[in-house]
């Protein structure tokens, strides 16, 4: 078992922030087009860490023209370029898929006071 | 077979190429094994390289074995294995035999013992359905029909009940996804057949 979990370990990024659901965060994503490669830039709340070692994957939530997406990535994919935290933000559960069902102002997530 | 190395299933995980594919992999510790007798065609009548894998104490070992251990100037090991190998010029008695023997990208056969599940129905070992649990029904889950009325017997191969894994089994074509020349591990794409623990003897593939 510590032998899986060693080679496990080879394969974590140690540049990754600490980033909580609620968070706020700017993911930047390597997209490859044909044979060009660029980077996109996914910015919206952190809803839900799920997994660990090296499956772990964050779901990331915004609302664009109104409608809500999503996007779940593995934290240690290396087409993740970058993670950036914008915000931190105060909330009282792991899971925030309540978010779903709100809109507006009901959908804001306090700051996080340190 | 060109050249072969024995290993221990350690379980199954998830790799990141560089361009970013999560691929299923297998570990396996392989090797190293230590050649302890080649067979020619002279002193046994056909050419063979045995290895040695997995060091036991002395008192593990019964005594016949340890002779031959002797003999070899091996320590003990728990397996004992032949691998009648295309050419085995290069191979001497105490040479050990790494998993650089394999390489990033080469394809592999991987053979191994299939996870026991014993004597199981038609159900679980051929994927039949089954009848009705309810509803005053007496059909749950049987074989069902052996035959048709104009068939008048049952004809040889038909799926029935019995034994249901813990056969020898080969995974062709798996690709080499990592060596780890450190710890001795290999990382193959895909699954390989066993439990966690059991002894898997890694080949080069016959297809590709």
């Amino acid at each position: 078992m510590e032998m899986l979990k060693s080679v496990e370990m080879m394969q974590l990024r140690q540049d990754i922030p600490t980033f909580k659901p609620g968070d706020t965060v700017r993911v930047h994503v390597k997209v490859i087009e044909g044979t060009r490669e660029r980077i996109q830039v996914f910015e919206g709340t952190v809803i839900a860490r799920n997994g660990g070692g090296v499956r772990e994957t964050f779901t990331v939530r915004r609302v664009s023209y109104g409608v809500g997406v999503e996007r779940i990535f593995p934290v240690h994919s290396p087409r993740v370029d970058k993670i950036e935290v914008m915000r931190r933000g105060r909330v009282r559960r792991a899971k925030l898929y309540y978010l779903r069902s709100l809109t507006g102002k009901a959908a804001r997530i306090r700051d996080e006071h340190r | 077979m060109k050249k072969a190395i024995l290993g221990k299933k350690i379980g199954m995980s998830q790799w990141f190429t560089p361009s970013g594919e999560l691929l299923p992999v297998t570990v396996i510790e392989a090797g190293p094994c230590i050649v302890t007798q080649i067979k020619t065609k002279d002193t046994d009548g056909y050419e063979a390289v045995q290895v040695a894998f997995q060091p036991v104490k002395e008192v593990q070992v019964n005594k016949p074995t340890r002779g031959h251990f002797a003999k070899a100037n091996v320590k003990p090991h728990r397996f004992l294995r032949e691998f009648r190998l295309v050419n085995i010029a290069g191979y001497k008695i105490g040479q050990e035999v790494r998993v650089d023997l394999f390489s990033e990208g080469e394809f592999v056969d991987v053979t191994g013992t299939s996870k026991g599940r014993g004597f199981t129905g038609v159900i679980q070992r051929w994927g039949f359905g089954r009848g009705p649990m309810t509803h005053g029904s007496k059909y749950h889950r049987g074989v069902g029909s052996l035959s048709s009325r104009a068939g008048a017997r049952t004809f040889p191969g038909r799926k029935m009940p019995g034994q249901h894994g813990r056969f020898r089994r080969t995974v062709q074509n798996l690709k080499v996804v990592r060596i780890d020349t450190e710890r001795n591990l290999i990382l193959v794409k895909g699954a390989v057949p066993g439990p966690k623990g059991s002894l898997v003897t890694i080949k080069n593939s016959v297809k590709a």
